[in-house]
Protein backbone atom coordinates (compact mmCIF):
# COMPACT_ATOMS: atom_id res chain seq x y z
CA UNK A 1 0.00 0.00 0.00
CA UNK A 2 2.74 2.45 1.04
CA UNK A 3 4.74 1.55 -2.06
CA UNK A 4 1.74 2.19 -4.26
CA UNK A 5 1.10 5.62 -2.76
CA UNK A 6 4.65 6.62 -3.64
CA UNK A 7 3.68 6.32 -7.30
CA UNK A 8 0.65 8.58 -7.03
CA UNK A 9 2.51 11.89 -7.62
CA UNK A 10 4.16 10.44 -10.73
CA UNK A 11 0.79 9.19 -11.98
CA UNK A 12 -0.75 12.63 -11.42
CA UNK A 13 2.18 14.22 -13.24
CA UNK A 14 1.83 11.83 -16.20
CA UNK A 15 -1.88 12.61 -16.46
CA UNK A 16 -1.05 16.33 -16.35
CA UNK A 17 1.57 15.98 -19.10
CA UNK A 18 -0.96 13.98 -21.09
CA UNK A 19 -3.48 16.84 -20.93
CA UNK A 20 -0.82 19.38 -21.91
CA UNK A 21 0.32 17.22 -24.84
CA UNK A 22 -3.24 16.80 -26.10
CA UNK A 23 -3.78 20.54 -25.83
CA UNK A 24 -0.54 21.26 -27.67
CA UNK A 25 -0.96 18.82 -30.52
CA UNK A 26 -4.70 18.92 -31.13
CA UNK A 27 -5.50 21.37 -33.92
CA UNK A 28 -6.80 24.56 -32.33
CA UNK A 29 -10.46 25.45 -32.82
CA UNK A 30 -10.26 28.52 -35.02
CA UNK A 31 -13.90 29.19 -35.72
CA UNK A 32 -16.15 31.04 -33.30
CA UNK A 33 -19.78 30.13 -33.98
CA UNK A 34 -22.52 32.65 -33.33
CA UNK A 35 -24.43 32.07 -30.11
CA UNK A 36 -27.59 33.28 -31.86
CA UNK A 37 -28.31 30.16 -33.92
CA UNK A 38 -31.90 29.18 -33.18
CA UNK A 39 -32.80 32.71 -32.12
CA UNK A 40 -34.48 35.61 -33.85
CA UNK A 41 -32.29 38.04 -35.73
CA UNK A 42 -31.53 41.03 -33.48
CA UNK A 43 -32.91 44.41 -34.53
CA UNK A 44 -30.83 46.31 -37.02
CA UNK A 45 -31.34 48.67 -39.93
CA UNK A 46 -28.57 49.19 -42.46
CA UNK A 47 -28.52 51.94 -45.07
CA UNK A 48 -28.02 50.93 -48.71
CA UNK A 49 -24.36 50.21 -49.42
CA UNK A 50 -24.70 51.01 -53.10
CA UNK A 51 -26.91 53.40 -55.04
CA UNK A 52 -30.08 51.92 -56.52
CA UNK A 53 -30.16 48.86 -54.24
CA UNK A 54 -32.11 48.70 -50.98
CA UNK A 55 -30.29 48.32 -47.69
CA UNK A 56 -31.04 45.55 -45.22
CA UNK A 57 -32.96 45.58 -41.97
CA UNK A 58 -34.05 42.91 -39.52
CA UNK A 59 -37.67 43.81 -40.35
CA UNK A 60 -37.19 42.90 -44.01
CA UNK A 61 -35.79 39.50 -42.95
CA UNK A 62 -38.93 38.56 -41.02
CA UNK A 63 -41.85 37.04 -42.89
CA UNK A 64 -40.07 37.08 -46.21
CA UNK A 65 -39.42 33.39 -46.63
CA UNK A 66 -36.11 31.74 -45.83
CA UNK A 67 -33.18 33.87 -46.93
CA UNK A 68 -29.44 33.69 -47.00
CA UNK A 69 -27.49 36.62 -45.58
CA UNK A 70 -23.92 36.86 -46.75
CA UNK A 71 -21.48 39.01 -44.78
CA UNK A 72 -18.70 40.08 -47.11
CA UNK A 73 -16.37 42.90 -48.11
CA UNK A 74 -14.51 43.94 -51.23
CA UNK A 75 -11.23 43.97 -49.27
CA UNK A 76 -11.75 40.36 -48.16
CA UNK A 77 -9.78 37.96 -50.35
CA UNK A 78 -11.75 34.76 -49.51
CA UNK A 79 -14.93 36.63 -50.52
CA UNK A 80 -13.61 36.67 -54.07
CA UNK A 81 -13.14 32.91 -53.92
CA UNK A 82 -16.71 32.29 -52.77
CA UNK A 83 -18.34 34.60 -55.35
CA UNK A 84 -18.98 31.80 -57.92
CA UNK A 85 -20.67 29.72 -55.22
CA UNK A 86 -22.98 32.62 -54.33
CA UNK A 87 -23.85 32.89 -58.02
CA UNK A 88 -24.63 29.18 -57.99
CA UNK A 89 -26.90 29.59 -54.94
CA UNK A 90 -28.73 32.46 -56.66
CA UNK A 91 -29.09 30.33 -59.79
CA UNK A 92 -30.76 27.64 -57.68
CA UNK A 93 -33.29 30.20 -56.52
CA UNK A 94 -31.84 31.06 -53.11
CA UNK A 95 -32.45 34.75 -52.31
CA UNK A 96 -29.22 36.33 -51.06
CA UNK A 97 -29.00 39.52 -49.02
CA UNK A 98 -25.62 41.10 -48.49
CA UNK A 99 -24.02 42.92 -45.59
CA UNK A 100 -20.96 44.81 -46.78
CA UNK A 101 -18.54 45.30 -43.91
CA UNK A 102 -16.57 48.57 -43.83
CA UNK A 103 -16.79 49.03 -47.55
CA UNK A 104 -16.55 52.20 -49.61
CA UNK A 105 -19.22 52.41 -52.35
CA UNK A 106 -16.66 52.72 -55.16
CA UNK A 107 -14.72 49.64 -53.94
CA UNK A 108 -17.95 47.70 -53.55
CA UNK A 109 -19.12 48.62 -57.06
CA UNK A 110 -15.79 47.49 -58.52
CA UNK A 111 -15.97 44.23 -56.54
CA UNK A 112 -19.51 43.46 -57.77
CA UNK A 113 -18.55 44.30 -61.35
CA UNK A 114 -15.54 41.97 -61.21
CA UNK A 115 -16.77 39.03 -59.16
CA UNK A 116 -20.50 38.99 -59.82
CA UNK A 117 -23.53 40.40 -58.07
CA UNK A 118 -26.06 37.86 -56.73
CA UNK A 119 -27.38 40.20 -54.00
CA UNK A 120 -30.98 41.36 -53.75
CA UNK A 121 -30.14 43.93 -51.11
CA UNK A 122 -26.85 45.16 -49.67
CA UNK A 123 -26.64 46.89 -46.31
CA UNK A 124 -23.63 49.02 -45.37
CA UNK A 125 -22.18 47.92 -42.03
CA UNK A 126 -19.59 50.66 -41.85
CA UNK A 127 -18.74 50.33 -38.15
CA UNK A 128 -19.19 46.54 -37.95
CA UNK A 129 -21.95 47.02 -35.44
CA UNK A 130 -24.38 44.64 -37.13
CA UNK A 131 -21.69 42.03 -37.63
CA UNK A 132 -21.05 42.07 -33.88
CA UNK A 133 -24.79 42.08 -33.20
CA UNK A 134 -25.14 38.88 -35.26
CA UNK A 135 -22.27 37.16 -33.49
CA UNK A 136 -20.25 36.96 -36.67
CA UNK A 137 -16.51 36.76 -36.12
CA UNK A 138 -15.19 37.64 -39.56
CA UNK A 139 -15.73 37.84 -43.30
CA UNK A 140 -17.01 35.99 -45.17
CA UNK A 141 -19.79 34.39 -43.18
CA UNK A 142 -23.20 33.23 -44.32
CA UNK A 143 -26.41 32.89 -42.32
CA UNK A 144 -29.57 31.03 -43.27
CA UNK A 145 -32.62 32.82 -41.82
CA UNK A 146 -36.08 31.28 -41.86
CA UNK A 147 -39.42 32.94 -42.61
CA UNK A 148 -39.87 34.01 -38.98
CA UNK A 149 -36.49 35.69 -38.89
CA UNK A 150 -34.86 32.90 -36.86
CA UNK A 151 -31.20 32.14 -37.62
CA UNK A 152 -31.08 28.47 -38.65
CA UNK A 153 -27.59 27.94 -39.98
CA UNK A 154 -24.23 29.65 -40.05
CA UNK A 155 -21.43 28.98 -42.48
CA UNK A 156 -18.08 30.36 -41.35
CA UNK A 157 -15.50 31.24 -43.97
CA UNK A 158 -15.67 31.11 -47.75
CA UNK A 159 -18.32 28.86 -49.32
CA UNK A 160 -16.44 26.25 -51.30
CA UNK A 161 -18.13 24.30 -54.13
CA UNK A 162 -18.59 21.30 -51.82
CA UNK A 163 -20.41 23.51 -49.26
CA UNK A 164 -23.20 24.55 -51.65
CA UNK A 165 -25.48 21.49 -51.12
CA UNK A 166 -25.41 21.94 -47.31
CA UNK A 167 -26.42 25.59 -47.60
CA UNK A 168 -29.19 24.82 -50.11
CA UNK A 169 -30.39 22.04 -47.77
CA UNK A 170 -30.39 24.41 -44.77
CA UNK A 171 -32.31 26.96 -46.82
CA UNK A 172 -34.89 24.37 -47.90
CA UNK A 173 -35.21 23.07 -44.34
CA UNK A 174 -35.91 26.63 -43.15
CA UNK A 175 -39.03 26.91 -45.32
CA UNK B 1 20.84 31.47 -57.67
CA UNK B 2 17.57 29.97 -56.50
CA UNK B 3 18.14 31.59 -53.13
CA UNK B 4 18.59 34.93 -54.86
CA UNK B 5 15.30 34.62 -56.74
CA UNK B 6 13.55 33.51 -53.57
CA UNK B 7 14.91 36.52 -51.68
CA UNK B 8 13.92 38.83 -54.56
CA UNK B 9 10.42 37.33 -54.64
CA UNK B 10 10.07 37.82 -50.90
CA UNK B 11 11.22 41.44 -51.22
CA UNK B 12 8.63 42.37 -53.82
CA UNK B 13 5.79 40.35 -52.26
CA UNK B 14 3.16 42.49 -50.54
CA UNK B 15 1.30 41.11 -47.55
CA UNK B 16 -2.36 40.28 -48.15
CA UNK B 17 -4.33 43.01 -46.44
CA UNK B 18 -6.99 41.77 -44.07
CA UNK B 19 -8.26 45.23 -43.20
CA UNK B 20 -10.58 47.63 -44.96
CA UNK B 21 -9.68 50.98 -46.44
CA UNK B 22 -11.94 52.88 -44.06
CA UNK B 23 -10.64 54.83 -41.08
CA UNK B 24 -10.69 53.23 -37.62
CA UNK B 25 -13.91 53.44 -35.61
CA UNK B 26 -14.43 56.56 -33.55
CA UNK B 27 -13.49 55.17 -30.14
CA UNK B 28 -11.14 52.42 -31.33
CA UNK B 29 -8.04 54.33 -30.27
CA UNK B 30 -9.53 57.29 -28.42
CA UNK B 31 -10.34 57.38 -24.74
CA UNK B 32 -13.68 58.36 -23.30
CA UNK B 33 -13.79 61.91 -21.90
CA UNK B 34 -14.92 60.65 -18.48
CA UNK B 35 -11.83 59.03 -16.88
CA UNK B 36 -13.94 56.84 -14.60
CA UNK B 37 -15.86 55.38 -17.53
CA UNK B 38 -12.67 54.98 -19.54
CA UNK B 39 -11.18 53.03 -16.65
CA UNK B 40 -14.21 50.71 -16.60
CA UNK B 41 -14.08 50.25 -20.38
CA UNK B 42 -10.32 49.58 -20.30
CA UNK B 43 -10.69 46.96 -17.56
CA UNK B 44 -13.43 45.24 -19.55
CA UNK B 45 -11.46 45.34 -22.82
CA UNK B 46 -8.54 43.60 -21.14
CA UNK B 47 -10.78 40.59 -20.49
CA UNK B 48 -12.47 40.39 -23.90
CA UNK B 49 -10.94 38.08 -26.43
CA UNK B 50 -10.14 39.26 -29.93
CA UNK B 51 -12.13 37.28 -32.49
CA UNK B 52 -9.66 37.41 -35.37
CA UNK B 53 -6.35 37.44 -33.46
CA UNK B 54 -7.29 34.66 -31.10
CA UNK B 55 -5.29 34.55 -27.91
CA UNK B 56 -5.04 38.33 -27.59
CA UNK B 57 -7.29 40.63 -25.64
CA UNK B 58 -8.94 43.32 -27.74
CA UNK B 59 -7.11 45.97 -25.68
CA UNK B 60 -3.78 44.59 -26.99
CA UNK B 61 -4.77 43.98 -30.58
CA UNK B 62 -4.15 46.08 -33.66
CA UNK B 63 -6.72 44.12 -35.68
CA UNK B 64 -9.40 46.31 -37.18
CA UNK B 65 -12.15 44.18 -35.71
CA UNK B 66 -10.66 44.56 -32.23
CA UNK B 67 -10.73 48.33 -32.77
CA UNK B 68 -14.39 48.15 -33.76
CA UNK B 69 -15.12 46.11 -30.64
CA UNK B 70 -13.29 48.63 -28.44
CA UNK B 71 -15.32 51.41 -29.99
CA UNK B 72 -18.63 49.63 -29.39
CA UNK B 73 -17.64 48.81 -25.79
CA UNK B 74 -16.63 52.42 -25.08
CA UNK B 75 -19.86 53.73 -26.61
CA UNK B 76 -21.99 51.32 -24.58
CA UNK B 77 -20.19 52.25 -21.35
CA UNK B 78 -20.51 55.91 -22.30
CA UNK B 79 -24.24 55.31 -22.81
CA UNK B 80 -24.59 54.15 -19.20
CA UNK B 81 -24.26 50.37 -19.42
CA UNK B 82 -22.22 48.61 -16.76
CA UNK B 83 -19.18 46.57 -17.85
CA UNK B 84 -20.97 43.37 -16.82
CA UNK B 85 -23.96 44.26 -19.02
CA UNK B 86 -21.63 44.77 -21.97
CA UNK B 87 -19.89 41.48 -21.21
CA UNK B 88 -23.25 39.71 -21.04
CA UNK B 89 -24.18 41.19 -24.42
CA UNK B 90 -20.95 39.91 -25.97
CA UNK B 91 -21.44 36.47 -24.39
CA UNK B 92 -24.98 36.35 -25.81
CA UNK B 93 -23.43 36.83 -29.28
CA UNK B 94 -20.23 34.77 -29.12
CA UNK B 95 -20.63 32.49 -26.12
CA UNK B 96 -18.26 32.26 -23.14
CA UNK B 97 -15.44 31.96 -25.61
CA UNK B 98 -15.28 35.73 -25.92
CA UNK B 99 -14.46 36.44 -22.28
CA UNK B 100 -11.26 35.70 -20.39
CA UNK B 101 -13.29 35.83 -17.20
CA UNK B 102 -15.75 32.96 -17.71
CA UNK B 103 -18.80 32.82 -15.46
CA UNK B 104 -19.17 30.04 -12.88
CA UNK B 105 -21.15 27.29 -14.59
CA UNK B 106 -21.37 23.49 -14.41
CA UNK B 107 -18.72 23.24 -17.15
CA UNK B 108 -16.35 25.74 -15.58
CA UNK B 109 -16.58 24.92 -11.86
CA UNK B 110 -13.49 22.63 -11.93
CA UNK B 111 -11.45 25.74 -12.77
CA UNK B 112 -12.33 27.17 -9.38
CA UNK B 113 -12.57 23.91 -7.46
CA UNK B 114 -9.29 22.36 -8.66
CA UNK B 115 -6.94 24.71 -6.72
CA UNK B 116 -8.95 24.26 -3.52
CA UNK B 117 -8.99 20.47 -3.92
CA UNK B 118 -5.24 20.44 -4.61
CA UNK B 119 -4.52 22.54 -1.50
CA UNK B 120 -6.67 20.21 0.59
CA UNK B 121 -4.86 17.16 -0.81
CA UNK B 122 -1.52 18.84 -0.12
CA UNK B 123 -2.51 19.67 3.45
CA UNK B 124 -3.60 16.08 3.97
CA UNK B 125 -0.28 14.74 2.66
CA UNK B 126 1.73 17.22 4.73
CA UNK B 127 -0.21 16.36 7.87
CA UNK B 128 0.51 12.66 7.49
CA UNK B 129 4.14 13.38 6.84
CA UNK B 130 4.64 15.59 9.90
CA UNK B 131 2.86 13.08 12.07
CA UNK B 132 5.28 10.38 10.95
CA UNK B 133 8.27 12.61 11.78
CA UNK B 134 7.09 13.00 15.39
CA UNK B 135 7.19 9.27 15.92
Amino acid sequence: MKRLILWVPLAVFVVFVGFVAIGLYAPAERTVPSALIGQTVPDFDLAPAIAGRPGLSSVSLRGNGPRVVNIFASWCIPCRAEAPQLEELARRGVPIDGIAVRDRPQDLAAFLATYGDPFRTIGADNDRRVQLELGSAGVPETFVIDANGVIRHQHIGAINPQDVPAIVAAWEAAR
Amino acid sequence: MRGFFLAAALLIATPALADSLMPAAEYANRQLPDPRKEEQAKALMETIRCLVCQGQAISDSDAEMAGDMRSVIRERIQGGETPEQVRAWLISRYGNWVTYDPPLEPVTWPLWAAPILLILAGAFLARNRFRRRKN
